[in-house]
Parts: C-alpha cells; sequence; structure tokens
C-alpha cells in the first residue's frame, strides 16, 4: 500500500465522517493496542457559546441556578470577548458514558487530539483511579443534576428566589468542607458479621487468664453526672453535620445542603488528581498520536500541528519568567509518565537504585497500577525521579512568617532529592491548602451552639474570609456557632464567632 | 463504540437564567455603576449599554483558607543561581506568588468585576424598571417633505434609470415569444434529419449482412429493396427540408437582440414622508447657583429627551446653549462641566437659540424640540420678556418646548421664571419642578403624556 492511500484525511476541515474515521482509528489504539479501559464515549460537537456556557456550570452539562454561576459565565465571556483567554479545546465529563464536548472551531488535527486526550486519556482515568472509582457515581450523576436542578428550581417557586439563594450560597461557602475524605466501609453483610464475632470469640477464649479474674475492679464511674459530648467524635464534613444534625433547617433546606455536598463530593477525586489525571491524558494523546504518526494514518502537516500545540500544553515556565503561573499540572504529570515509562524501559544506575522495583519492568503494567492506585500526592512522592528535578530545576523555599527573610531549603542536588520532592508532594496535599476545621462540640441540651475547632497548620491563622464563612454557617445553623482556633500543641490561640449582624449581600 | 452527537443547534444561552439571577442580586452595586456611568457618559452614547465595573469586594464568595503568616515551604521550578542556605530578601506586597495553590485571596480582589450589558438592560437600570417605549405613540402631525420613492418600471425614463437587469429580461422574453415556433421547427426538422441519415446508415450495414449472410435472404432483399425507395424519396425531401430550414434560419436572425420595447427604467414617485431628523435644544442656565445636583438632574432630563426622540427620528442633533448674562453654543462637555460665572438673562438664550433656528434648522425641514433647564432665578423685566419671546416668536416653530424647574426650595413659591411662564397657554408647552433624581422620570413622563392626551380632543 503506498503512503498516501493510508491516510485517514488531509486538510484541515473536519467532518463528522472523519471523526468518526479518526475515533475509531485512535480507538484501535488506545484499547487494542495498549489496552485502556474506558467507559463509553458519547462525543459532541458544541459551538463557542455553549462552551462559555459549560465552563459556567463547573463543567457540568447541567446544574441548578445560581448567581455565582452566573458571575463565572461573566467573567469568562467578558475575558474571552476580549481575548485575553482562549477556550479550552474540550471539556470531559466523569459520567458513563463518558460525554466530551469538542469544539466547532477547532481544525482537524485538533478534535483528533482532543479525541485521544479526553476520550481515551481522560475517560479511562476516571474509570481506574481508585478515588473516582471511591467517590463518584459514573452512572448516575447526570441524573442526580438533572434531579438537583428540577429540585432547586422547585424550591425557588414554593420559597422565593431569595431564601434559596441565601442557602445556597451559605453552602457554596462551605463546600469545600462538605468532603468525607476517608471512606466508610461499607455494612458487613450478616455472614460476615457472624465470622467477625466467632473471630472475636475465639480469640478471646485464647487469651482468657484465671488469674485476671482475683484483680479487684476500679468503682465505677457515674457516667450519668458526665456531660454527654456530642458528637464523640470530631467530624470533618461540616455540610453533613449540619445536614443531619441542624437545629433549625427546614427539610427542604436539608435537602439542598445535601446537593451542595454531593457535589462536593464528586469534585473532590478531580482536585486530588490534577496532576496525574492532566498528565495521563497527554501522555496518552502524545503517544496514541506519535503512533498514528507512525502507523502512516497522519501525514506530516497533521503531526506538526498536533505537536505544536502539545508543545504549547506542556510548556513549564520558571518560576521568575513572565507569564508563571505556578507548576504546570500538564507538563509535570505528562513529564512523569514519560520518565516512568522510560525508568521502564531504559534504566539508568540512578533508575535503578530509586527505583528498585520498576526499573526494568513493563511499562504498560506499571503506567497502569500507578494509575489506578495514587493520587497526585502520593503519586509526586513514589514517582519524582531525581532526573525530573534536575530537568525542571525544582527548588524549595522556606517562608517563616518569624524571619525577616527566606531561606532556600534545598535544591535539585544530591542532598536534596529527598526533600525536594517530599516537599513537592505535601504542596498537593490538602492540608496544605485547606485549613484544618472540624466540629466539635454541639452543645444539644443547652444553647443548641456549635463550635468548631480549627487547627492551625504550622502557625497558618485562617483567612480574612473567616469571619464571613463562619457567618454562613450560623445561617444554616440557626443559633450560636464559635470557632476555636489551636495550635499545634492543641492551646487555643483565638476564638471567633459570627456574633450578631450579617454578611452584606 | 462512540457515540458523536452534533449540539451545535442545541440552545445556546444556557447561562442566561444565571446571568439574570447576577443582575438580581447585585441590582443595587448595578445601578449604583450605571448612574456613575451616566455622569461620565455623553448623552449620545446613553443608549449603546455597554460596561459597567462593580467592586470585586462586593461580590466575593468567601473561602476558609489559610493566611498571612506561619511557616511553609513552596517548591518553584526554574531555579539558576540559589544554593540550599541561600537567603533571600523577602518580596514586598507578597501575592501569592508561589506554587501553594490558585490563591484563592489576594487575587483579584482589587481588582473591579468589569462586565457588559447589554443596551436594553443598561436601559431598565437607567429607567430604573418603567417603561418608555409607547410614551409618544399618540404624538401626531409630524412635518412632512416629499421623498421620492421605488415604485416599480416604467416603458419610458432617463437613461440613468435604465435598469438593465430588467431590459434584458424582457428582451429575453421577447426573443423567446417570436423565435420559439420557428426554433422548435428547426429543432424537429434536424432531428428528422438526423434519423434519416442514421437509416441510410442501417440500410448499407443490412446489405452487407445480406451479401455474406445465407440465412433469411428474402428478408434482407426485401429490406434492401424498401431501403432504395427511402433514398430516392428522401432526396427531394431533404432539399425541401433544406430550403424550409434556410427560411426558419432567416427568420429567427431577424428578430433583434435588443429592441426599444424592451427597455424598462425604474420608476420613482413622490410621496410625502415625515422628517425623520430633529433637533434638540438643550438650554441651561449655568449661573452659580446652578451646581453639580442640579445640573446632575437636568442631564437626566435632557437624556431621556435625547433618548425618546431617538427612537422616534432617525436622526437627533443637540444643540447645546449655555446661559449666564449672554448665551453661548457649546459642546457637550462644556455644558455639563464647565463653570462660569455670572448673572442670569433667560432671555439671551432664547434668541440665541431662535438665531440657530433661522441660520440652520428651518423650520419645515426639522422636527424642533426644546428643553430648558434652570433654577428658576431671573430678574427685573427678564422674565417677562422670556415669556413673550417664547411664545410669540419660539414656540410656533417648535414641536415642543419642556421647561424644568431644578430647584430645591422647602417653601412652595413660585420662582419669577416660572410664575411668568406660567402664563403661557400653547399645547406645545410644559413645564414642572424637579427636585430629586426619581422626579426627573415621573415628570417626563407627565410632561409628554398631557400633551398626548390633549391632542385628540
Amino acid at each position: 500500500m503506498s503512503r498516501a492511500t493510508s491516510y485517514l484525511s488531509n486538510g484541515q476541515d473536519w467532518t463528522f465522517e472523519l471523526l468518526t474515521d479518526y475515533d475509531r482509528a485512535i480507538r484501535q489504539i488506545a484499547v487494542d493496542e495498549f489496552g485502556l479501559d474506558c467507559y463509553p464515549n458519547q462525543i459532541e460537537v458544541i459551538a463557542s457559546e455553549q462552551m462559555l456556557d459549560a465552563y459556567a456550570s463547573v463543567g457540568l452539562p447541567i446544574s441548578y441556578h445560581h448567581w455565582s454561576f452566573g458571575k463565572a459565565f461573566i467573567s469568562h465571556e467578558q475575558s474571552y470577548r476580549r481575548g485575553a483567554q482562549g477556550l479550552a479545546y474540550e471539556i470531559v465529563i466523569n459520567s458513563d458514558p463518558c460525554i466530551a464536548y469538542l469544539m466547532e472551531e477547532n481544525s482537524l488535527p485538533m478534535q483528533a487530539l482532543v479525541i485521544a486526550h479526553a476520550c481515551y486519556g481522560h475517560n479511562s482515568f476516571f474509570k481506574g483511579n481508585y478515588l473516582f472509582r471511591q467517590w463518584t457515581d459514573a452512572d448516575a450523576i447526570v441524573d442526580y443534576m438533572v434531579f438537583a436542578r428540577n429540585y432547586v428550581a422547585e424550591c425557588e417557586e414554593r420559597f422565593g428566589i431569595g431564601a434559596v439563594e441565601a442557602m445556597l450560597d451559605a453552602c457554596h461557602a462551605l463546600q469545600e468542607f462538605g468532603v468525607s475524605r476517608y471512606h466508610r466501609p461499607a455494612p458487613l453483610s450478616a455472614a460476615d458479621e457472624l465470622l467477625r464475632q466467632r473471630e472475636r470469640e475465639e480469640g478471646a477464649r485464647q487469651r482468657h487468664d484465671e488469674l485476671w479474674r482475683t484483680v479487684p475492679a476500679a468503682a465505677d464511674v457515674d457516667d450519668a453526672v458526665a456531660p454527654r459530648v456530642f458528637p464523640e467524635e470530631p467530624e470533618e464534613n461540616i455540610l453533613y453535620f449540619v445536614e443531619k444534625n441542624s437545629p433549625s433547617l427546614a427539610p427542604w433546606q436539608r435537602e439542598l445542603v445535601r446537593i451542595v455536598r454531593k457535589l462536593a463530593q464528586y469534585f473532590y477525586p478531580q482536585g486530588q488528581t490534577k496532576v496525574m489525571n492532566e498528565g495521563w491524558a497527554t501522555f496518552w494523546h502524545y503517544t496514541i498520536l506519535n503512533r498514528l504518526y507512525d502507523k502512516r494514518q497522519v501525514d506530516d502537516g497533521f503531526m506538526l500541528e498536533v505537536l505544536a500545540s502539545h508543545t504549547n500544553v506542556v510548556a513549564q515556565r520558571g518560576f521568575d519568567e513572565r507569564g508563571y503561573g505556578g507548576i504546570n499540572p500538564y507538563a509535570l504529570g505528562f513529564a512523569m509518565f514519560t520518565d516512568i515509562r522510560r525508568i521502564c524501559e531504559a534504566p539508568t544506575d540512578e533508575d535503578r537504585e530509586w527505583f528498585p522495583t520498576i526499573a526494568g519492568s513493563d511499562w504498560r503494567e506499571t503506567l497502569d497500577t500507578a494509575m489506578r492506585q495514587y493520587k497526585d500526592e502520593s503519586f509526586i512522592n513514589q514517582f519524582l525521579s531525581p532526573k525530573l528535578i534536575r530537568d525542571f530545576r525544582l527548588f524549595a523555599i522556606g517562608d517563616d512568617a518569624a524571619r525577616p527573610f527566606l531561606e532556600v531549603d534545598s535544591i535539585h542536588n544530591e542532598a536534596g532529592y529527598r526533600r525536594v520532592r517530599r516537599l513537592l508532594s505535601t504542596q498537593y496535599d490538602r492540608d496544605g491548602l485547606m485549613p484544618d476545621i472540624e466540629v466539635v462540640r454541639f452543645d444539644r441540651d443547652r444553647s443548641r451552639s456549635l463550635t468548631l475547632r480549627h487547627r492551625q497548620h504550622r502557625g497558618k491563622p485562617l483567612g480574612s474570609e473567616g469571619k464571613k464563612v463562619l457567618w454562613h454557617l450560623q445561617r444554616l445553623w440557626g443559633f450560636d456557632v464559635k470557632l476555636e482556633s489551636v495550635d499545634e500543641n492543641g492551646e487555643v490561640v483565638s476564638v471567633a464567632s459570627a456574633g450578631s449582624g450579617g454578611p452584606s449581600t | 463504540m462512540s457515540v458523536i452527537i452534533d449540539r451545535r443547534l442545541n440552545e445556546r444561552n444556557k447561562s442566561a437564567g444565571n446571568r439574570a439571577r447576577f443582575m438580581r442580586r447585585y441590582k443595587k452595586q448595578i445601578r449604583r455603576a450605571v448612574s456613575e456611568r451616566i455622569g461620565e457618559r455623553s448623552i449620545r452614547d446613553m443608549a449603546t449599554g455597554g460596561e459597567v465595573e462593580i467592586p470585586a469586594g462586593d461580590i466575593s464568595e468567601p473561602r476558609w483558607r489559610h493566611g498571612e503568616g506561619g511557616e511553609r515551604e513552596i517548591v518553584l521550578p526554574g531555579n539558576r543561581e540559589f544554593e540550599s542556605g541561600d537567603r533571600l530578601k523577602r518580596p514586598q506586597g507578597q501575592g501569592d506568588g508561589g506554587g501553594s495553590g490558585d490563591g484563592g485571596e489576594g487575587d483579584g480582589d482589587e481588582d473591579n468585576f468589569t462586565f457588559a450589558l447589554s443596551r436594553d438592560e443598561f436601559m431598565e437600570i437607567f429607567f430604573d424598571d418603567l417603561e418608555l417605549p409607547h410614551l409618544l405613540r399618540t404624538e401626531a402631525g409630524d412635518i412632512t417633505e416629499p421623498a421620492y420613492e421605488r415604485a416599480g418600471y416604467t416603458r419610458d425614463g432617463a437613461p440613468v434609470n435604465l435598469s438593465v437587469v430588467r431590459t434584458m429580461q424582457q428582451a429575453l422574453g421577447r426573443r423567446i415569444a417570436l423565435s420559439g415556433a420557428a426554433r422548435r421547427r428547426v429543432a424537429e426538422l434536424e432531428r428528422l434529419r438526423a434519423s434519416d441519415g442514421a437509416e441510410d446508415v442501417d440500410a448499407g450495414n443490412a446489405v452487407r449482412h445480406g451479401v455474406t449472410g445465407t440465412l433469411e435472404s428474402a428478408v434482407v432483399d426485401g429490406r434492401v429493396g424498401t431501403g432504395d425507395a427511402d433514398e430516392t424519396d428522401g432526396a427531394t425531401r431533404d432539399e425541401a427540408t433544406m430550403i424550409e430550414l434556410e427560411a426558419l434560419r432567416s427568420r429567427i436572425a431577424r428578430v433583434p437582440f435588443l429592441d426599444e420595447i424592451d427597455l424598462r427604467y425604474r420608476h420613482r414617485v413622490q410621496v410625502p414622508k415625515p422628517v425623520s431628523r430633529a433637533v434638540m435644544f438643550c438650554l441651561m442656565d449655568v449661573s452659580a447657583s446652578m451646581d453639580e445636583h442640579r445640573k446632575d438632574l437636568a442631564k437626566r432630563f435632557f437624556t431621556l429627551l435625547y433618548l425618546f426622540l431617538s427612537r422616534k427620528y432617525e436622526r437627533v442633533e443637540i444643540v447645546f446653549i449655555r446661559h449666564t448674562d449672554d448665551a453661548e453654543e457649546v459642546d457637550e462637555g462644556t455644558f455639563f462641566h464647565d463653570r462660569k460665572t455670572g448673572g442670569t438673562v433667560v432671555l439671551s438664550a432664547l434668541t440665541l437659540m431662535h438665531e440657530i433656528m433661522q441660520e440652520r434648522f428651518p423650520k419645515d425641514s426639522w422636527n424642533i424640540y426644546g428643553a430648558q433647564a434652570s433654577d428658576g432665578d431671573a430678574f427685573g423685566v427678564d422674565p417677562e420678556r422670556s415669556r413673550v419671546f417664547l411664545e410669540e416668536s419660539l414656540i410656533p416653530g417648535l414641536r415642543h418646548f419642556a421647561y424644568i424647574e431644578v430647584c430645591e426650595r422647602p417653601e412652595r413659591h413660585r420662582s419669577t421664571l416660572s410664575s411668568a411662564y406660567a402664563r403661557i397657554d400653547d399645547e406645545r408647552f410644559a413645564m414642572r419642578e424637579v427636585n430629586e433624581r426619581r422626579d426627573i422620570y415621573p415628570v417626563f413622563r407627565e410632561l409628554f403624556t398631557a400633551r398626548a392626551k390633549r391632542v385628540p380632543a
């Protein structure tokens, strides 16, 4: 077969037939050759205005109405119209089937890139990564959003737009604290329960010692007098606690709290896997399209356009360069997955020392494991190689408010690799981003007040908007709300209460 | 397997509901921003909608975040010269430049939130939810002037009005009509001739078959015979056909490509049309007693009038005349923002307006509107003479004249000017007092509805 006849297309313009052809070719490589496990795809072609709409509803195809989405829409629209911001080439939704939006304006090579990136990269990540598996119901999310939208609309009709808006404002202020981070074990089945009980009895029987019976019993503690503290264990999911225990919320309000909480939980894995998710998708679009080129299904011009765009996506600027906007998750993630493949295929002595278990192993299996079982924090801690630290020229700066200067903590050298890696990994940890705040006490019997505890993370106080958020919480709770900040030793540093007045609207 | 769906035709304005909620929630701020805008804007630009800014602090969504202070480490890419242990000066005005997340705080908090209002939204806020549209539908008796209008085609006219397309259509139609039958006949004859020729060839083939063939020779012979008969007969017929063809062709050729009767000209007729031009005279007293507040009230009134006129007329000119003890024509910026000291002579402005009208805006081709704003202080014979001049010289040439008095006198006694004007009895004249911003619109409506009622009566 001659070279020219095997090309899927030539030229820039896409048609639906061509999209289907490319999708088939890409699928063949992604699924049949590299064994990616994906949800079925639903690819939707939309216009740029629709993309702006999709932005505003945080990427979901449908959402309830709220002014903050309007605000987001206006600001995206404004900066798009002024040319300050381009639009993303795609948006992909963690759902089953996996919905991906393609922009009408993209050229054919871009559409192919987006299909490889979103419909096979992100898609397989959504399906495989443990956080998504644990926390999101891919097949239920769209239905749930339909429910949420209708429910909110119904509430607006019955209780007024203002009342619903006040509730949603309050919930949105707390939505990052509407997330459970640790999976509750699934309820045991009766058979398991029986087995567990037997084991416990057996253990007790084996440890039985007649001597213990001779030890005099301690005087009974008076249970009745000691005030019962509620909740017994601090609760980190504040919205959950409010939903279940607020003394003042009406049922519809509780349901709104629940909707916001569910959404926050749905988005929680995305925040925890930004580097991995984007890195994975970028690695795969790069690998798949190169394979397409090697199979001579696309021509040079196609590949050049793909590479130009790919290079833009994975550019990482230095901290002191113009346009530096933090570490680019696409760049870091792509580099890490590429690097893992390199370590598997052509390990150096350094790699053998640092990664004895994966050096020389099968790269597809190793990558798959990494994708399934890690989140950003652990992924970086596990797989960031000294070579990458050198390539990115990563260095850490210590910033202690008590000292008048900054100090360079460690750099990309033999002595610093491990520390830079650990510091970078903690940078992706939730504790580094979000203050640690829990519900510690609900005075059920008397004032019905709620006490929260903010455990300061290395001496960092709460940001200046803290009080406003507290106000929103008080609105949800209906009674006094107090927030005590404690330092690392557990000593109370400051106490804030919402007080009277209210957030200005 | 993947499904590819075209959603481009789906509804595009999904976010409209959210946007409307945003507008609803921040109405107060937006209204404030709009009124600031009105201050800076020229009257002419008022109707275009446009960008407004509201302070970002007002619309922030609070979140719990780490504040400044404490210890932290930041990992950054692109090290060039640092070694561990190097000490650096803490950068001033520390933005959250590090990699510690998207910096929810301090991130654009100082910036204002800018967004664009459509024309209608802007107007709605400007008019404070009141409805302007059909205010002056009842306004009758426009000035007319003759205008030419297209009215189909005629057979005669000036060469400049020749419609080539129409003419060619006519020519084509005529040619078809005159030569169509002849052409049909020509085509028919030619077809006949062609099939005759084909038959000849067939016959020839048959002869050759007959010579070589052994079977069915009788039939073949028979055919050869008829073939011969046809041929001799055909020769004479052919000749006749040729003659007829010749005649037909010359007949077709005699039909001219273009004839005089084909010519068509664009036809124009004169119809009386309402004049779609208007000029609006803004007269304002700018003596020291007119402070910013009063000027703002006046500006709003003028703006309303302008918006109103620009809905009605295609083109609206504005003439700004300010006066103290003498009047001058100025541009808008000077009109609203420049100060000038002096006494007050109202008449000077009215005479200047009259002069300008005579000079540039003849009353039979312009709709002329006048609007005067003043605090009403006038002295001596000025108010009375102004009234006489207005009533006798000016108003007859006007469509309408509105006088608003921007005043803040608590006691309800009339100013000298308004008590003089009060004696004007003409349906084209109206006057009102305005104290507060919120008075403007009702007054405006009153001025015009009052008139609207009177006209049909």
